[in-house]
């Protein structure tokens, strides 16, 4: 792991999605909407580069939008973890 | 029954190890000292193999040891005490390995101590971490133990032990070989220390060395090893009750051979036949064994037998499950039975059963089936009174009637399977889910089960032997959810591309195009047929001729089953080269146009009528009138299509693929020419002055210039057959509708077979520089590389039949291949993803509900209810409001 932070290019790029960090509340309502506990969401490691420039937490939840060929503009919810869930 | 505590706890892991000698005494109840098994009288020999102390089998039997009937006996081993310690076989190379790794003197590990501590470090922690790696481990400490001479502990010389399978160790001492007695090797193996064995892989705790060595063997209770009463009243006993018995004789002439002090020599002998006999009992298909047998005869299936291979305990009783109430034979067609139905043979019917309860309302339904008896259809097998709670087997009851009339509400009857019925029909591979669909009952004669030759598109059957399974559905609750859920018709449209799975093939669409072409005139003799065949009441409509007779055309005629404000349009499959439209204004008759229900243009083909053809008829009506009309149609006018062949007949002809002499001359015409370019092809490649293609060698250029080339020759030859045939002819009915074959047929049938391809190349191999001994050496021609200028009609030359051979073979290849290989990949898939499912929120979830996917596909859609993916077809929309408009403005 470097200690370097990842370039803030990678946001820009054409491959990449959307991310935003939620806010507390924000995460607390989506916990709410879907009747699930943090753990049963898909999850994203801390140490993934655009986490790293989100600077999220472990425990934080990031929306992704992406660009769907089904649905149009659609919404994932990924929880930071420290480590993944099984290695 | 005893009131039990019940008590649940989660296996956590399971070890394996070696029973003790003190465990195997303390668990026998029966020391085993007879090898007879039954007394004079026909009672069982105490202390022989069928002793009481074993546990109680038969009914009513108390066992003497725990006192309990047979239905809560566990059963108790039994033990037999060795005269002289024997192998396990099985654990030959371990006990091997012990034995080159320790000191024949000392017992030790033939390390120096530090070495050992430092090895044993290393090996808890890789043990814990990394159990896989730590046997590996033990691996290389045995060989760096084993090649030391001298023990570090002892000062003892050691020397090389070998090992022949499966039971017999040899010292190479320096007088000679000396055989090691199990005696012999018990006492090394007692010796080495539990710190040692651990580091050779052995948890002392389990299983220390030495009981790799039996000094006395466990005898498993009666109900593992159960005899059988034959109808003459002889008892046959377990082939492992012959197998001890045998252990017992041999060791009870080891034993008196020992109280006489006989010979080194006879007691070393019968004690190796104990050995032979002991590791036949574990695994009589060891090598250098002896095997036991029945008199000589068939070998004995002793314990290794019991779990091994496929029809093992594993494969074949714990992994392989079997079912009842269910039916396989072999599948022939009935176009005359809807696709919802099945033909059941009675034979069958009469053997597979629903459980039906008796009440007020159908006591009299009840009654028949009773007084039918097991042996005449509709019948039932079984009867269960209600009030003194007995089940009376009908086969062996002769009263039929009294029984019937004395049947009341609230007994169960087990009833013969009737029409009507619900079952679930299945056809292997189960690929997808609709390899099991629901299907009714419709009992017939004969020894096949019938099905509808459009349902066989998702089965993927046909009926050149192909067997099917039928399982009955015996709870209401099973029965209905397969009505609304399995039924073939809910099963029209499939989930994987949301399209049609079930629809026309072969004969449908030809018979489909015959039906509608504008040609095509039926007087009402002909329309009546056609219309009785479909089976539907429906009312003959205005002719669409009526002079000089009325006439009626077949696109009216299949208008009377649609509904009548269908709207469609869409292109033919027929829609290609002069027969090309690009609307509906065109005299083609290619483009589908359905108003208000009538077919107004068009011919209906594979793009119409097809089975897995997404945006045809079949799916429109499916998608926007539901299933249930879709399935009316697939039992109705589908039929008129087979109807409509039958009437005008549909066949294939040698004159279909005759071409004319004129065809002939051109097509050799274009060969010369063809040759000549790959003639000069080669000099110029020869000379040096051809053109590489970038990234090929100069010698690869050549070839896929001149493969390019005769691919080019094959259908411009094509071309010219097709264009000098009949283009009205039965042949190319099938072909241009899409009912079976393509161009390509056509062309190998009439005019040329063409280069012949393998892994992408002309053929170059067989011999060593040419392709076969008729060919000159090195010969690049067309001919000497796999060209094939014959076809099936002229027939082929001896050289061109063996490359087309040669071609074939690695098309058979390459799907076996294929079949195997995405066959496991979607194995693999399907485990992965098996409990994946939509839940009520939309999201979908795993079984401990974790979120996979927000929403399911991110749009929510059920594939099955698309036009083809888009839950919405526009175009369709704007195109059937324009219609309605047009037609409102008229």
């Amino acid at each position: 792991m470097s200690a370097r932070k990842p370039s803030r290019k990678i946001l820009e790029h054409r491959l990449v999605p959307q991310h935003r960090k939620l806010s507390a509340e924000e995460a607390l309502e989506v916990f709410e909407s879907l009747g699930v506990k943090p753990w049963q969401l898909p999850q994203i490691s801390v140490n993934d580069p655009i986490v790293r420039l989100l600077g999220a937490k472990p425990g934080d939840v990031i929306e992704i939008k992406r660009r769907s060929p089904t649905g149009g503009i659609s919404l994932a919810y990924r929880v930071v973890v420290a480590l993944e869930r099984r290695a | 029954m005893s009131e039990r505590v019940r008590e649940a706890y989660v296996i956590e892991r399971i070890k394996f190890g070696l029973l003790s000698p003190q465990e195997i005494r303390k668990m026998a109840k029966v020391n085993v000292i007879r090898s007879e098994i039954y007394e004079a009288d026909g009672s069982p020999v105490m202390g022989g193999l069928r002793d009481p102390h074993f546990g109680a089998i038969e009914p009513g039997e108390r066992c003497p040891v725990c006192g309990n009937t047979r239905e809560e006996c566990p059963g108790h081993f039994g033990r037999i005490e060795l005269a002289r310690p024997v192998i396990l076989p099985h654990l030959g190379g371990v006990i091997h390995s012990v034995l080159q790794a320790t000191c024949r003197r000392c017992g030790k590990l033939r390390l120096p101590n530090d070495r050992i501590a430092y090895l044993q470090r290393i090996y808890v922690r890789l043990k814990d971490k990394w159990p896989t790696l730590a046997e590996i481990m033990v691996k290389t400490v045995v060989k760096e133990a084993s090649a030391v001479k001298e023990c570090p502990h002892c000062g003892e010389l050691q020397f090389e032990v070998k090992y022949t399978r499966p039971i017999f160790f040899n010292e190479v001492r320096p007088e000679g070989e000396v055989r090691l007695s199990p005696a012999e090797i018990r006492d090394r193996l007692e010796r080495v220390p539990n710190e040692h064995a651990l580091l050779l892989g052995i948890d002392p705790e389990k299983a220390r060395p030495e009981w790799m060595v039996l000094t006395v063997l466990p005898v498993p209770p009666l109900s593992v090893r159960p005899s059988i009463t034959l109808e003459t009243g002889l008892r046959a006993e377990d082939d492992l009750t012959h197998a001890l018995a045998e252990i017992v004789r041999q060791n009870d002439k080891l034993k008196s051979l020992l109280s006489a002090s006989a010979p080194e020599g006879m007691v070393e002998d019968t004690w190796i036949t104990l050995q032979h006999v002991i590791s036949s009992y574990l695994d009589n298909e060891l090598p250098n064994t002896y095997q036991l047998s029945h008199r000589g005869r068939r070998p004995l299936k002793t314990l290794a037998q019991r779990l091994k291979g496929k029809e093992g305990r594993f494969r074949g009783n714990l992994s392989g499950k079997r079912v009842n109430f269910s039916a396989r034979t072999v599948i022939s067609p009935d176009p005359y039975i809807s696709v919802n139905e099945v033909g059941v043979p009675k034979d069958v019917a009469m053997t597979l059963t629903v459980q039906m309860v008796v009440t007020p309302y159908n006591i009299e339904e009840a009654r028949k089936f009773v007084e039918n008896g097991p042996y005449k259809w509709p019948g039932a097998v079984l009867l269960y009174k209600a009030k003194t709670d007995r089940k009376i087997d009908l086969r062996y009851q002769k009263n039929y009637k009294q029984l019937a009339e004395q049947l009341e509400p609230g007994d169960i009857i087990e009833r013969h399977l009737m029409d009507g019925d619900i079952v679930l029909f299945n056809r292997q591979p189960t690929l997808h889910r609709m390899s099991i669909m629901g299907h009714v009952v419709k009992v017939m004669p004969g020894k096949t089960f019938r099905i509808n030759l459009l349902v066989c598109p998702p089965y993927n059957a046909d009926f050149d032997g192909d067997e099917m399974n039928l399982h009955v559905l015996r709870l209401e609750e099973a029965q209905s959810e397969a009505r609304e859920l399995l039924l073939v018709e809910k099963n029209i449209l499939t989930p994987r591309y949301g399209g049609p799975i079930i629809g026309g093939r072969q004969d449908y669409i030809s018979g489909a195009y015959i039906l509608t072409i504008k040609t095509e005139l039926y007087t009402e003799e002909e329309a009546s047929r056609l219309l009785a065949r479909a089976g539907a009441p429906v009312e003959l409509p205005e002719p669409a001729i009526l002079r000089p007779r009325p006439l009626w055309t077949g696109k009216q005629l299949v208008s009377l089953f649609f509904p009548p404000d269908l709207d469609f349009v869409g292109k033919s499959k027929v829609n290609t080269g002069a027969l090309k439209c690009d609307n509906e204004n065109c005299l083609n008759d290619s483009y589908i146009v359905v108003r208000g229900g009538k077919l107004l243009a068009g011919v209906l083909d594979k793009n119409a009528i097809g089975a897995e053809q997404p945006n045809n008829l079949l799916h429109i009506i499916a998608l926007e009138y539901g299933e249930s009309k879709a399935r009316e149609l697939l039992d109705t006018f589908f039929r008129m299509f087979i109807r409509a062949l039958e009437l005008k007949g549909l066949t294939i002809a040698y004159q279909n693929i005759e071409i004319g002499e004129e065809a002939r001359r051109e097509i050799d015409r274009l060969v010369q020419e063809a040759r000549k370019e790959v003639e000069e092809l080669i000099k110029r490649y020869e000379e040096g002055s051809l053109e590489p293609i970038p990234g090929r060698t100069l010698e690869e250029s050549l070839e896929l210039m001149i493969i390019e080339r005769l691919q080019r020759l094959r259908s411009s030859a094509g071309e010219v057959a097709i264009k000098s045939l009949d283009p009205f002819s039965d042949v190319f009915i099938m072909a241009k509708t899409g009912a079976r074959g393509s161009d390509v047929n056509i062309t190998q049938m009439a005019s040329m077979l063409g280069q012949q391809i393998v892994r992408g190349k002309r053929l170059t191999r067989g011999f060593r520089t040419r392709t076969l001994s008729h060919f000159p050496e090195g010969d690049k021609s067309p001919e000497a590389r796999g060209f094939i200028k014959g076809n099936f009609r002229d027939g082929l030359r001896p050289t061109e039949m063996f490359f087309h051979a040669v071609a074939g073979r690695e098309g058979l290849i390459d799907t076996a291949v294929k079949t195997s290989q995405s066959g496991y990949m979607q194995r693999r898939l399907i485990n992965a993803l098996q409990d994946l499912a939509v839940s009520y929120d939309g999201t979908v979830r795993d079984s401990w509900g974790n979120v996979i996917q927000l929403k399911y596909g991110e749009d929510g859609v059920d594939p099955s209810r698309t036009y083809h993916g888009k839950a919405v077809d526009i175009d369709r929309i704007i195109s059937k409001v324009k219609a309605r408009r047009a037609m409102v403005s008229e």
